[in-house]
Formats: structure tokens, sequence, C-alpha cells
């Protein structure tokens, strides 16, 4: 059943990252793939749009007292994609999975009566043209796959589900205004501030390497960073680590959590709630002068040994041969 | 005030889960409280006891779950931390139910408090650690028509208006809603008490209220399986890693961090 439309959240509009083209590449399986925004896309957006062939952009026109910071609140989002599907008659709705595009996407399954998948590692029909949703659980310890019995399927999705892969052929894309009502009780923003993204790394949720570094950093990041740069991958941390302040960002069941082709902890010892934010990565490999860390249980490859001497000497060798390559 | 703490039973996160039918395993030997409730529960003590004593006197905190009778586990620890209420709704008929169920539960039991006299705040914790859907919150505000605030860091409660801030994958926001609502916390939010010997005394022979599905009102065809949009058709465990390849560092361990990288092509 591939005439289905497809819609993916586009927010903010300004550029379209990598977990929405792996949306996008997603989408255009199980159908024709159009984008919804809640603010005009920035020309570069919509030239990537073209290029992962979206015709259509359906750019939400809200009632002026929700153009402002409120326009963030899920609650809003959701009535966008609640409104959209009923505009384009969409059979899917696909959102990355940040904590405001779960609740976004859960509230619009809720007013459309479609079924909600939340966290999907990978999503594909199944013989009978249901939506079906694959997701690693418990720690990636084990895999479920959940089909959708209603005619809408919502669904989030994970970072690095798939590689993003531009359409055959670009298209034109069109961006298309459509009115939307929001009736549900909101909060009041008082106040937002957006956060800076460092640009010269790939974001924690969205990176293919992730360089992770826990207690055993003793509040030093200086080797973790260096590292992380060496290999081109974004830097996060455990919560103790975050709670002590060496680091603003951790990696963990109520933290970030990641599923990278590659993820290197760094004195981390591997307590349960890290590993609940990390374990689904590919490839896992650790740096702890502990000989008994429990992440060594989970890992691919580790050295035992004081990880500013290891990383220093792996990001040197490294350098070295991405010079000769 | 009054305030009703939806909580979750939960397979702990220390001991081995599984699915049986696929099913999350409800298994009593490693069932527990949700770790991330608990950011709820206090959260809601703080807000009545920063109340004036006439205030925290007409005050109640009613923990409310959706699970089997094990689930009184759940409730026995919320007791523990110093509720005064536990409301367990049990029923075959809500077995099997997915976000849209288990919402349509709670809302249910939320309005049956109503009947006693108005429920101000709903508190939740950030995400239950067996699902992590972090969405039930959102879906309960939505279905009992009161504004939502997730994930708060900080939270305060005076003259009728809830104020919290809350930091977000892109943003910090600060939010303000009148009463009555709903608000999630995050693990960042305080730090749970402990639960003093005089409370695990009492706990042990507080009673758990317990309604069926009936008691609610809840048609059978809109909760459980009956009621589910998605069918879970495959639960399987993860074949195993083989063991780890781990070299002692004498000089030369990042090398061979090095190069088990560039041999696997990941940088």
């Amino acid at each position: 059943m591939t005439n289905r439309t497809v819609l993916v959240l586009l927010d903010p509009a300004g550029e379209v990252r990598p977990s929405v083209l792996e949306l996008l590449t997603i989408g255009r399986t199980l159908g024709r793939v159009e984008a919804v925004t809640l603010e005009a896309p920035s020309v570069e957006a919509l030239a990537q749009l073209g290029a992962y062939g979206v015709e259509t952009v359906h750019q939400a026109e809200l009632p002026a007292d929700l153009r402002g910071d409120a326009r963030h609140l899920s609650a809003v989002v959701a009535a966008v994609l609640t409104a959209a599907v009923r505009l384009t008659d969409a059979d899917v709705v696909l959102a990355p999975s940040t904590f405001g595009a779960k609740e976004a996407v859960a509230l619009a399954g809720h007013a459309l009566g479609a079924g909600v998948i939340i966290d999907a590692a990978g999503v594909a029909e199944d013989d009978a043209g249901h939506v079906v949703g694959t997701k690693r659980v418990f720690a990636g310890s084990w895999d479920t796959v959940s089909r959708v019995t209603t005619d809408v399927a919502a669904l989030t999705v994970r970072a690095n589900a798939v590689v993003p892969q531009p359409a055959e052929a670009a298209v034109a894309t069109e961006v298309e205004g459509f009115a939307v009502a929001v009736d549900a009780v909101l909060p009041a923003v008082t106040a937002r501030t957006e956060k800076a993204r460092d640009s010269d790394r790939p974001t924690l949720e969205e990176a293919a390497v992730v360089v992770a570094g826990g207690r055993g950093t003793e509040g030093d990041f200086g080797p973790v960073e260096a590292f992380a740069d060496a290999v081109g991958g974004a830097v996060g941390a455990t919560r103790d680590a975050v709670f002590e302040g060496w680091f603003d960002r951790y990696i963990g069941q109520t933290g970030v959590t990641i599923a990278p082709r590659l993820y290197v902890g760094a004195g981390v010892s591997g307590a349960p709630h890290h590993r609940g934010g990390m374990q689904a990565s590919q490839v896992i490999v650790a740096v702890n002068n502990d000989p008994e860390a429990p992440i060594f249980e989970i890992c691919d490859f580790a050295v035992v040994g004081d990880l500013s001497d290891v990383l220093g000497q792996a990001a040197e060798v490294i350098r070295a041969h991405k010079q000769q390559a | 005030m009054r305030i009703v703490v939806p909580v979750k039973y939960v397979p702990d996160i220390n001991a081995e889960r599984k699915f049986v039918d696929c099913r999350v395993d409800r298994d009593p030997a490693v069932g527990t409280l949700n770790e991330l409730d608990e950011n709820a529960l206090e959260a809601a003590l703080r807000i009545v006891e920063a109340l004036d004593e006439a205030e925290q006197e007409t005050s109640e905190i009613v923990a409310l779950t959706v699970a089997p009778p094990e689930g009184d586990v759940a409730l026995r620890k919320a007791f523990q931390m110093g509720v005064d209420r536990g409301v367990r709704v049990s029923d075959d008929a809500l077995a099997g139910s997915d976000y849209s169920g288990t919402t349509a539960a709670l809302a249910a039991a939320v309005r049956r408090l109503e009947t006693e006299g108005p429920v101000d705040l709903v508190i939740t914790g950030m995400a239950a650690l067996d699902g992590l859907g972090s969405v039930v919150p959102a879906l309960l505000a939505a279905t009992l028509g009161r504004p939502s605030v997730t994930f708060a860091k900080t939270v305060a409660v005076a003259d009728g208006t809830l104020q919290a801030t809350r930091e977000t994958d892109e943003a910090t926001e600060s939010l303000t809603a009148p009463l009555p609502a709903v608000l999630s916390v995050a693990d960042t939010a305080n730090r749970p008490r402990f639960p003093n010997f005089k409370l695990i005394m009492a706990a042990r022979s507080k009673e758990i209220e317990q309604w069926t599905a009936a008691d609610l009102g809840l048609e059978p065809g809109a909760v459980g399986t009956a009621g589910a949009r998605t069918e879970t058709t495959l639960a399987a465990p993860r074949p195993e890693k083989p063991p780890v390849e781990l070299v002692q560092d004498k000089g030369e361990g990042g090398k061979a961090l090095a190069e088990y990288l560039i041999r696997h092509e990941l940088v």
C-alpha cells in the first residue's frame, strides 16, 4: 500500500535536522511524503525537502495569541498535526523522539483515534498493510514488534534508525498554508530561552558516534572532548557527572537516550540508569581504570587503564590515520 | 488541596526484566514502584507541607494505580512516603491497555475521586521505567480538559496557580497554569525522602481501596486489549553479545583502541 500519505513533522523549520531526513527516508518507503511546519521553512530547508522528495509543505497558520512562545507547547503542535491529518487525509504521522514531539504525537493520535507507537527503532509495513513499529526496550535487551490496527498511525522514531537517503529525483517543493484552531486548555509560557547549539559537534541525540564521560573523569572532560573531536563525535555524560556540575547533558533512561553506531564510555561505570540510555548502541567501547566496572559486561571492546592516557594516545593514532586517508 | 498521584507498578530495573506473551512480565518477585513516581510523591508531599496548618488539615494526597493485585507493592511504598489514601483499579478488562486505555482508566478514577470533592492537581513522574513513553501525563491532561505542565524541574503552587520551570531538548521554559492542572516532574525536581519507621509500620495496615472498570463506568471495549489501537505481535530477547575484548593498558592501550575502531571502520 504505497499510496499512503505520510506527514513528517518539521519543527523548527529553519533547518532539516538529520533525524528528520531519516523520517523522510522512512516515509518514502510507506507512501508519499509531505511535511508539516509551524513556521515558514528556510530556503535551505526547502531545498533539502525537495531533494528528499517532498512536494508539499503544510504550514500551520495559528491564532495570533499562539504565534509566540506558546507555539512550542506540545498541545499546540498536536493541534497542528491533527488538523494536517484531517486536511490531507493522511495515513501516517512521523516525528522525531524528542520529549515534546512524543507528547504531540500521542495527543494527535488521541484526537484522531489513531494507534500510537513511541520511540520506534524502525518502521515498516506487514503483509496485511498495517504500519509496524519495532522497538528496543528494557535497556536494549529486548526487541518488540507492534502493529497499528487503526487506519491512521502516529509514530515517533528514534535517531539512527536508518541512514538518510535523498529521493531518486529531486522535486519542486511548495508551501501551502492551512488554518489551525487550538481548543486545548494551555498553560501560559512566561519565559523561554532557546538553548544554544554547539555547531562544531553533532547533537547528542543524532550523532553516529558518542563519547560519554562519567565519574571516572573526576570532573576533567578535556580528554573526553578532545577524543570526541578526533572521531567527529558528540559529547555526553552520566547523570552523576551532570549532578556534580561537570557537564550539562546526560545520557540515561531519563535523559537523552541514544543508539549511535559507536558509543565510547570514559570513566563510566555502567549503572542501570546510564545503560538504559545507551545500551541500544551498535558498538560499545569503554575505558575505565576499574577492571570490575559493570560496563565491561556490555562492551564489545574495552581498555583497563587511565582514561586520559588511553584516549589521548587513541586520538593521536586516529588523527594520523585520518590524515593518511 | 487534593492531589492525585498516579503511580505505576513496574519490574525493577536492576532485576532481569522480560516479556511473557508479548506483555511486560509482572512477576511480583521483581515488581516495584516506578522509581520516577517517587519524585511525583515527593512533589505532592512538599506542596501540602508548604500550606498553612488549617489547609493541611483539609488536604489529601491519593496514590492511584491501575494494576493487578500485585501492584499493591507500589501503593505500600507510597504510603511509606506519607500519602493519605491508596486506590487500585484492577480489572481483567484492563489487561493489555495501550496509552489510550491506561489514560482512560486513570482519568475515570480521577473523575470518581472528584465526586467526593475537587482534585486540584494530578502529579506524575516524568516516565515509567518499563515503557519510557512519557506521554500519559499529557494524555491525561487532555482527557480531563486541564492544562498540562510536564517535565517540571522546579514547582511552586500559590493562590490557585501552578508555577514551574523545565528544560526541554530545545529550551528552558517557565510555565504557569491555573489549578486544576496536570503536572509531571523530572527526576531532577527533588530528592525523594526516605520513609521513616513510623510511616513504614503504619503503611502495613493501611487499607487499599479497590475499584473495577465497571465502578468507573469504563466501557469494556474502550480499554484493555479490546480498546487497544496497537498490538504487540513479537517480543524477543536480543542475542547475547560475544564476550568483551578486554585490553590492559601497559602503554599501548590507546593504540589498541584506535586500531579496533579503525579495523571496524567506526572512525
